[in-house]
């Protein structure tokens, strides 16, 4: 058993534009990203848990040129609002870490 | 065909190699663009029209690139000027091109595009049913547009309007990013999908190079590809690298709306020429069947004081959950009494950041529920409807907190250190933004408003 921090090469979450929360896990390998395209650890229904949101307005695609999972949500507080503690949404990913990938 | 690209950096003012500049020169380019602006910072750019970079950075920048365009002959084209892309920023590019052109000696038409939007055409749109929100987006209506500070995001026809009315240099207000690179293919006939794919992958310069930096990129756009690479000769890409770049700060990686289309990348395919240059096929572009402007707006919500401090007492932070709501209502009771008729609850607002327990991810946090380290950080953020209310405010609310009183202990303590005297920080303008929406103007042109000067 692996995790995603252990098969990719980059974890990051960002904004895309102040209202949307984006998130790239770039594999470290074709290898990885093929394991992970197969078993499919990251899911709608379970980034709609970790960050709150309903499953139908989140984005997720694997994008084979670039050996990545690219997932996008609504900001759960949009970016600058009195209670959002992350401007550049940059912090967000850490839940993603330790999913494990079979 | 072959139009040949020079992408100076990722956003003027980051800064870019010379040697790199130098050797994208000595590629004939067909134009130089680089790209000045950006929300990713947050609001208050666009809130208080003052741009993120400073003056020195940008003006360095600027200066390379006027005389590169001078050397060339070539246009030079410069969006979202001044981090916000607002009118005050166009003008201030502009003085800063005046400056740097009078030392030294250069000569040239330049194109000033304002996006500032009265709110009477907005308001006048709003009620055609012609303002749609995107998703997810905050309710519009007259008073949010009256009360904020709103620009219009150009697409590549005023940028093309201006070059063919003979403009040398072209500073923008806020413009789709890939349009400042897409305009002049486009305008030469070039293949729109790969056209707009390849000023996609350039407009943030060698961010999508290896070691991603701020630096040059260059591209040539052909009959059916584009090949792209960094210009400095240690850097590379990859085809992993070129794909990736479509992930970066965008929600869909293979569909990317552009006012006139969107650009679809899910039929792109990817080839390493060498170790640093890679070439690119299959990019599509779709015309949209109505063309859209987006709005960025962004509105005061206050102004703000905050308190800094630490806590080290394990008694101390294991109560705060329960401390903090007491402090607050105890905030409410005082507000009233100090400022009777003045300020209600709904005026401002405190708010604890307990940094080491949940302050990043807020209701998010998986580990909120666990025991906090032997030492948190608090940021207090006092937010109030003028600086002088806000500074009051925060007087005692900073007293008060180092105050707090816990069971464990008899008599009064020092429950907060902080760093500095006074504690109480004035931040200024608070900003929040306040549209996700697009327009659907007449035209592409009529939002926009150009300006020539010879400079």
């Amino acid at each position: 058993m692996a995790t995603l921090f252990d098969l990719c090469s980059l974890i990051r979450s960002k904004n895309a534009g102040p209202f949307v929360l984006t998130f790239d896990l770039m594999f470290s390998s074709r290898e990885n990203y093929e394991r992970a395209k197969r078993s499919q650890p990251l899911t709608k229904h379970l980034l709609a848990q970790i960050y709150g949101q309903r499953e139908e307005d989140i984005t997720l695609v694997y994008h084979d040129h670039a050996l990545a999972i690219k997932a996008s949500i609504p900001r759960p507080i949009f970016q600058g609002e009195l209670r959002d503690g992350d401007c550049y949404g940059g912090q967000q990913y850490v839940p993603l870490l330790q999913i494990e990938v079979a | 065909m072959e139009i040949r690209v020079l992408a100076a950096t990722g956003v003027l003012g980051a800064g870019f190699k010379v040697e790199s500049l130098n050797r994208g020169i000595a590629l004939a380019p067909t134009f130089i663009a680089c790209d000045g602006g950006s929300t990713d910072s947050g609001p208050a750019y666009l809130g208080s029209g003052k741009p993120k970079l400073s003056r020195e950075a940008c003006a360095r920048d600027l200066r390379l690139l006027l005389k590169a365009r001078d050397t060339l002959r070539v246009p030079l084209i410069i969006g979202s000027c001044a981090t916000s892309g607002r009118d005050v920023g166009v003008d201030w590019m502009a003085q800063l091109a005046r400056e740097t052109a009078g030392e030294e000696r250069l000569h040239f038409k330049a194109a000033l595009i304002k996006s500032d939007q009265s709110t009477a055409y907005l308001k006048r749109r709003l009620a055609e049913g012609r303002v749609r929100p995107l998703f997810p987006a905050p309710p519009i209506s007259e008073q949010v547009i009256e009360s904020s500070h709103i620009v219009g995001m150009m697409g590549t026809e005023p940028i093309q309007a201006a070059l063919a009315a003979g403009a040398d240099v072209v500073l923008a207000g806020r413009a789709s990013d890939s349009a400042l690179y897409a305009a002049i293919p486009l305008t030469l006939g070039a293949d729109p999908g790969l056209s707009w794919h390849a000023a996609k992958t350039l407009e943030c310069g060698a961010a999508c190079a290896v070691v991603p930096a701020a630096d040059c990129m260059f591209a040539r756009i052909r009959d059916d590809h584009f090949d792209i690479e960094p210009l400095d000769l240690n850097a590379r890409c990859t085809p992993q690298t070129i794909a990736a770049h479509t992930l970066y700060e965008n929600a869909n990686p293979f569909l990317l709306t552009e006012p006139s289309g969107v650009i679809d990348t899910e039929r792109a395919e990817y080839h390493a020429l060498s170790d640093r240059l890679v070439r690119v096929t299959g990019s599509r572009f779709r015309e949209a069947a109505q063309y859209t402007v987006k709005l960025e707006g962004a509105q005061l919500v206050g102004y703000q004081t905050i308190v800094i401090g630490g806590i080290r007492d394990p008694y101390i932070i294991r109560a705060l959950e329960t401390l903090l709501p007491k402090a607050q209502a105890f905030f409410d009771t005082r507000i009233a009494e100090l400022f009777p008729g003045q300020l209600t609850k709904n005026d401002y607002d405190i708010n604890y950041r307990i940094y080491g327990r949940d302050a990043v991810m807020g209701p998010l946090e998986p580990m909120r529920a666990s025991a906090a380290g032997y030492e948190v950080g608090v940021l207090i953020t006092i937010t109030a409807p003028t600086q002088d209310l806000a500074n009051k405010i925060a007087t005692f609310v900073s007293h008060v907190s180092a105050h707090l009183p816990i069971p464990e202990y008899q008599g009064i303590i020092s429950s907060i250190a902080y760093p500095f005297s006074p504690p109480e920080l004035p931040r200024g303008a608070v900003y929040r933004f306040s549209v996700n929406h697009v327009v659907v103007p007449d035209d592409p042109y009529e939002m926009f408003r150009t300006e020539f000067v010879e400079i």
